[in-house]
């Protein structure tokens, strides 16, 4: 059994083409061996000093974000907080402070596990998530990565070495709304991200994704019927509508399957409600969820 | 030397320590029985209390479910890291001033937790205070001699 702490991509993608498992934060893959849940793979190699997985850059329209970049850089980048505000809504909420700074977005992805908080915001922001080996680069959409709880479709050599989006036109917003039980160290219950961009006051385009209600993050569909209408309340409770017939929540301690499915409708309300707020230029504070006071007051989560 | 072992430096407190750990031991472990520092305590093993909370550099990780051997080339800070020599840290003196310790079982991990609260925050609010404490339970105090000790330490630094 080794580790190898690398601190060049090359480096992780060598050690990866010899059988090593990527282990970034580890607040997955640890906590999982460490209950017991998975086993600690045999050949580890540390990809949490390699700078090139630690940026978020813009070129010619496109955005892409390190696999490396911790939940605690992804809520002091300006172009996160700014163009992506949803996925700094569900960075701000993961765990606590010490599980923000080394978990990161790719050990988040790539884990595949459908209370994940960044997956629904990256979802319905058009992310790929960037797979590399030695022998090159592939691009895949997020619907075709995650194939169930905790399974993605890439394989074992390759490397998630960023997340790449397009960005956001003018005039749009997105935010994550999650229920929780209270302020940290929670898991999603339910969750949804939305992203609007406005015409006036009407939308011309609307995505909503949404966690912990199907073996994976889902889109919901069917919500371009939308697209001209103004963006009020009577839309806002269609995308509810709408988020509430597609949900395939379970029961488990946590939460019923009714209960899922109700609040699963108030979560995508809420959400395509400030990301209609944020699309027309208002700020709405970093998380969501401290706004609308969720995880405060039961009262709220109506 | 076992193949599952590997031969490590750590740095703790700014002393170098060369161990030998097997690549699956946690760095709370290693912390308390092979380098000695038994400050840190472990209280669930699982990531949820924060007992175990150390810096590395700087930063605020859960040691119970961190690989000992990714801590390499880190610089490590325990809660014995913290005292001046005899000389108690400010945030030392203060929670045992507010009343802020009772059993002591949590007291390592809301120090450090607290400490790299003040270094990225000198002047935090109170709920920036509770924020940077939000992985750290106690059940014994009722936190709000703790938030008063930290808010205390902030005007005094
Ligand atoms: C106390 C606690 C609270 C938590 N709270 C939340 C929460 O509120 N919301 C939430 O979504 N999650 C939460 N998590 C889960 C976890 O912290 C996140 O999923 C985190 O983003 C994982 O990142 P990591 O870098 O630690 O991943 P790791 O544990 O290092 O890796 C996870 C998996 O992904 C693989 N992997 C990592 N990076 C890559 C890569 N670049 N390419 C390919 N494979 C890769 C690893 O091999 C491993 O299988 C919590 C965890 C803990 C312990
Ligand atoms: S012992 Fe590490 S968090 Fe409880
Ligand atoms: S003083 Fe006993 S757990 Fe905090």
């Amino acid at each position: 059994m080794t580790l190898t702490i690398a601190t060049s991509l090359d480096e992780v993608l060598s050690a990866m083409a010899n059988g090593a498992r990527p282990i970034a934060g580890g607040t997955d893959l640890v906590v999982g061996a460490r209950q017991g849940k998975v086993t600690l793979p045999a050949d580890l190699v540390a990809i949490d000093r390699v700078t090139e997985l630690a940026t978020v850059a813009t070129n010619d329209g496109t955005i892409r974000i390190g696999a490396g970049v911790t939940h605690a850089d992804l809520l002091t980048n300006d172009i996160v907080v700014r163009q992506l505000t949803s996925i700094a809504d569900a960075a701000a909420l993961v765990g606590s402070p010490a599980t923000r700074n080394v978990g990161t977005i790719g050990g988040n992805v790539m884990n595949g596990s459908p209370a994940m908080d960044t997956g629904a915001p990256l979802m319905v922001l058009g992310a790929n998530a960037a797979l590399t080996t030695p022998s090159g680069t592939r691009e895949v959409a997020l619907a075709d990565l995650w194939t169930g709880p905790g399974q993605t479709s890439a394989n074992a050599d390759e490397l998630c070495t960023a997340l790449v989006l397009p960005q956001p036109p003018q005039s749009s917003g997105s935010a994550y709304v999650r229920l929780e039980y209270r302020r940290a160290m929670e898991i999603a219950v339910v969750g949804a991200a939305a992203a609007v961009t406005l015409d006036g006051d009407s939308i011309s385009s609307v995505k909503v994704a949404l966690t912990a209600v199907a073996p994976t993050i889902i889109e919901v569909d069917g919500l371009n019927s939308l697209v001209g209408s103004p963006a009020n309340d009577k839309a806002f409770e269609a995308i509810a509508e709408a988020a509430r017939q597609q949900a395939r929540p379970i029961s488990d301690l946590r939460a019923s399957e009714r209960y899922r499915r109700h609040t699963i409708g108030v979560m995508a309300r809420r959400a395509a409600h400030a990301a209609s707020v944020r699309a027309s230029g208002q700020t709405i504070e970093v998380p969501v969820n401290r706004a609308f006071g969720i995880g405060e007051n039961p009262e709220n989560i109506r | 030397m076992s193949t599952n072992e590997q031969a490590v430096t750590l740095e703790v407190n700014r002393v170098s320590y060369a161990v030998q750990v097997p690549m699956g031991s946690n760095l709370s472990g290693v912390l308390r029985n092979t380098v000695g520092l038994t400050g840190t305590k472990e209280g669930c093993d699982d990531c949820e209390c924060g007992a175990c909370m150390v810096l590395l550099d700087g930063q605020p990780v859960n040691s119970c479910s961190y690989l000992a051997v990714q801590a390499q080339g880190r610089q490590i800070t325990t809660v014995e890291g913290l005292a001046d020599g005899d000389e108690l840290h400010a945030l030392q003196r203060n929670i045992l001033e507010a009343g802020g310790v009772q059993c002591g079982f949590c007291t390592p991990g809301m120090l450090m937790s607290a400490r790299a609260l003040l270094d990225r925050t000198p002047n935090p609010t109170d709920d920036e205070i509770r924020i940077g404490l939000s992985g750290n339970l106690c059940r014994c105090t009722g936190y709000a001699k703790i938030i008063e000790a930290v808010r205390e330490t902030a005007v005094q630094l």
